[in-house]
């Protein structure tokens, strides 16, 4: 009996920590989503609000008046996540492909280097990255921004891992003898049959390369080039001090796209951080 | 055969081509080119002739000597340490109840899509909403001091070393503890669920089973959240950055931002930041080699001597059940 109350006791508990950390979690969102459709008069009397109001359309005036331009932000960002996603998606996968398919001499060392080089952050290359691309004047190049995803050290590794049991050797030796060359067997076979493990890591290659600040934010001095995060931290600027609602509503605009990604896939986005733990 | 064999191996190395060359163009050469520019006086930004510095460490005695940087990493060591306790706290005690047998949570996947939700939106605009949500004179922080009466005026929290400090240790800690959580979630769910029944036969309680089981049993998944933690941590930038732009007075000045306005803010000392980006390489390979020195070899052999008795055990009961079952 005495278990039994400590036990509905504990659960009262758990569930309230669990609420409360909830609240934690959205709050500022639902701050951000309200305050977006108030005026800055309505924020400055109070700047909570549980209920939107109807100034959302003067803050967008407001908003896009100034140097903030979410279009222009979104399109780059779009570019840039896309074909940095695709290749690396598409290359890590081959180049996993090469070390579970293929006996070579040098698969053994390949593996353990891509091990090694999968903790290096990426800011030790900032300096000397910043000075090569400047060398060769191609700072505002977008490009400088997808081409390195070709080598993506933990998608290989992850690729690897779960290319090992998944695909089996017998249906690409049946393959060639039908006569296939090798890049049709990885192109026809081997890239359908990584699909989850390739929808995981689109996921968070997309998702990193959209918010990544500090590369973008080196190379891209063109307004024109501007990703999304380098137009948020123009709202931090003095232009926008007072518009409280604007400033709100902005930020609202960079992350809603990630926000509506997210609620779609959040399934699969947890599964797929789950199994990178388990794997990676 | 062995001809034939010999014939797709090749293929082996050209599929291996393009991650290569991406690897030695956009990674390697960058990081020799860093490492050797913080030797040379490479500063400004039309220097056409660069050279090496008479005394070859000067830049990495300069940023180890300067205050700024000195600061920097202190701050970065505890804005990390004050966000990370709290964080794999919290993450432990979650992942226990939510792979607790005896308890059943309604709506679990609610509260992980919620508790991870932060850690997927864009870090800058994070930083800027919170700057917002704590901004002089009017915000929502200030709103509920004033509505609970907490305080005469509206307090410029900002301005606070502390204050600032603590409110990027909380992002950090908010952004990822969901995170956390979900991995350490995964590791227990792939410990042997027979380990956990064996000690439910021996009695164990729910602290017992969380300290004797279930904590030596994912020491791997601690060992990867660490360092990957600490590597993050290390090179945090993104909030600091935006948030309070590294102040009040460089109270949330961490190493990365550091780096950044010495090549990057109008001083253009790419030598300094090139030194300073070797050193952090360094101490991050350090603490990394320390850590898997440590818990690598000694625990996992325990633990899986652990696990190998309660599975003997448990098998040992199970027979003695079936027996007592039968003969019932």
């Amino acid at each position: 009996m005495r278990n039994r109350e400590s036990s509905v006791v504990f659960k009262v508990i758990m569930y309230i920590v669990l609420v409360l950390l909830a609240i934690m979690s959205l709050a500022p969102f639902w701050i951000m989503l309200m305050n977006a459709t108030r005026s800055t008069y309505e924020i400055q009397q109070h700047a909570i609000s549980f209920l939107p109001s109807t100034y959302l359309k003067s803050n967008l005036q407001i908003l896009l008046g100034k140097s903030f331009n979410p279009l222009v932000g979104f399109k780059n960002s779009l570019i840039i996540s896309v074909f940095a996603t695709g290749l690396s998606v598409y290359f890590s996968t081959l180049t996993a492909y090469a070390l579970v398919v293929y006996d070579w001499k040098l698969k053994r060392p390949f593996f353990r280097f891509i091990m090694g080089i999968m903790m290096i952050p990426a800011q030790v290359t900032t300096i000397g990255f910043y000075q090569m691309v400047y060398k060769v004047h191609m700072t505002n190049n977008l490009l400088m921004l997808i081409l390195p995803a070709i080598a993506a050290p933990s998608m290989v590794f992850f690729m690897r891992q779960y290319m090992y049991p998944s695909l089996s050797m017998e249906i690409i030796q049946s393959a060639r003898i039908d006569g296939a060359k090798e890049f049709y067997i990885f192109n026809k076979i081997a890239l359908p049959i990584m699909k989850p493990a390739i929808a995981t890591q689109a996921i968070f290659s997309f998702v990193n390369s959209w918010n990544n600040l500090f590369m973008p934010l080196i190379l891209l001095t063109d307004q024109k080039n501007y990703t999304m995060p380098i137009m948020v931290s123009l709202l931090r600027g003095d232009i926008y001090k007072t518009e409280y609602g604007s400033i709100y509503l902005g930020l609202l605009l960079t992350v809603l796209p990630l926000i509506i990604v997210y609620l779609l896939l959040s399934k699969y986005i947890i599964a797929g951080v789950a199994l990178g733990s388990v794997k990676g | 055969m062995g001809k034939k064999k010999n014939s797709y191996a090749k293929w082996g190395y050209i599929f291996s081509i393009p991650f290569v060359a991406a690897f030695l163009v956009f990674s390697l050469y960058p990081i020799l080119y860093t490492a050797v520019i913080g030797f040379t006086d490479l500063q400004g930004l039309f220097q056409n002739e660069v050279h090496i510095l008479a005394d070859p460490l000067k830049n990495f005695k300069d940023v180890l000597t300067a205050p700024t940087f000195q600061t920097a990493l202190k701050n970065t060591v505890i804005i990390w340490i004050a966000n990370f306790i709290p964080q794999i706290l919290l993450a432990l005690l979650l992942a226990a109840w939510f792979t607790s047998t005896r308890h059943k949570i309604k709506g679990e996947g609610f509260f992980k899509v919620v508790f991870y939700m932060p850690n997927i939106i864009t870090a800058a605009t994070i930083a800027i909403l919170f700057k917002a949500m704590f901004d002089y004179p009017m915000s929502p922080a200030n709103d509920v001091v004033m509505t609970l009466g907490l305080a005469d005026g509206p307090i410029n929290f900002l301005i606070n070393k502390n204050v600032s400090r603590a409110i990027v240790a909380f992002i950090q800690f908010w952004m990822w503890y969901g995170y956390t959580m979900i991995i350490l979630i995964s590791g227990i769910l792939g410990i042997s669920p027979e380990i956990f029944e064996a000690a439910e036969v021996d009695g164990a309680n729910g602290w017992q089973t969380f300290f004797m089981i279930t904590l030596p049993n994912i020491k791997t998944i601690l060992l990867f959240t660490l360092v990957t933690s600490v590597i993050g941590g290390l090179n945090m930038f993104d909030i600091p950055k935006l948030f309070m732009l590294g102040g009040p007075d460089n109270a949330t000045l961490t190493t990365n931002v550091f780096i950044y306005n010495q090549a990057f803010s109008g001083s253009y000392m790419y030598n300094k930041a090139a030194a300073a980006s070797m050193i952090m390489f360094v101490i991050i390979l350090i603490i990394s080699a320390i850590m898997f020195f440590f818990l690598r070899d000694k625990d996992e052999e325990e633990a899986y001597k652990i696990e190998k008795a309660r599975i003997k055990k448990f098998k040992a009961e199970q027979k003695a059940l079936k027996k007592a079952g039968k003969e019932v």
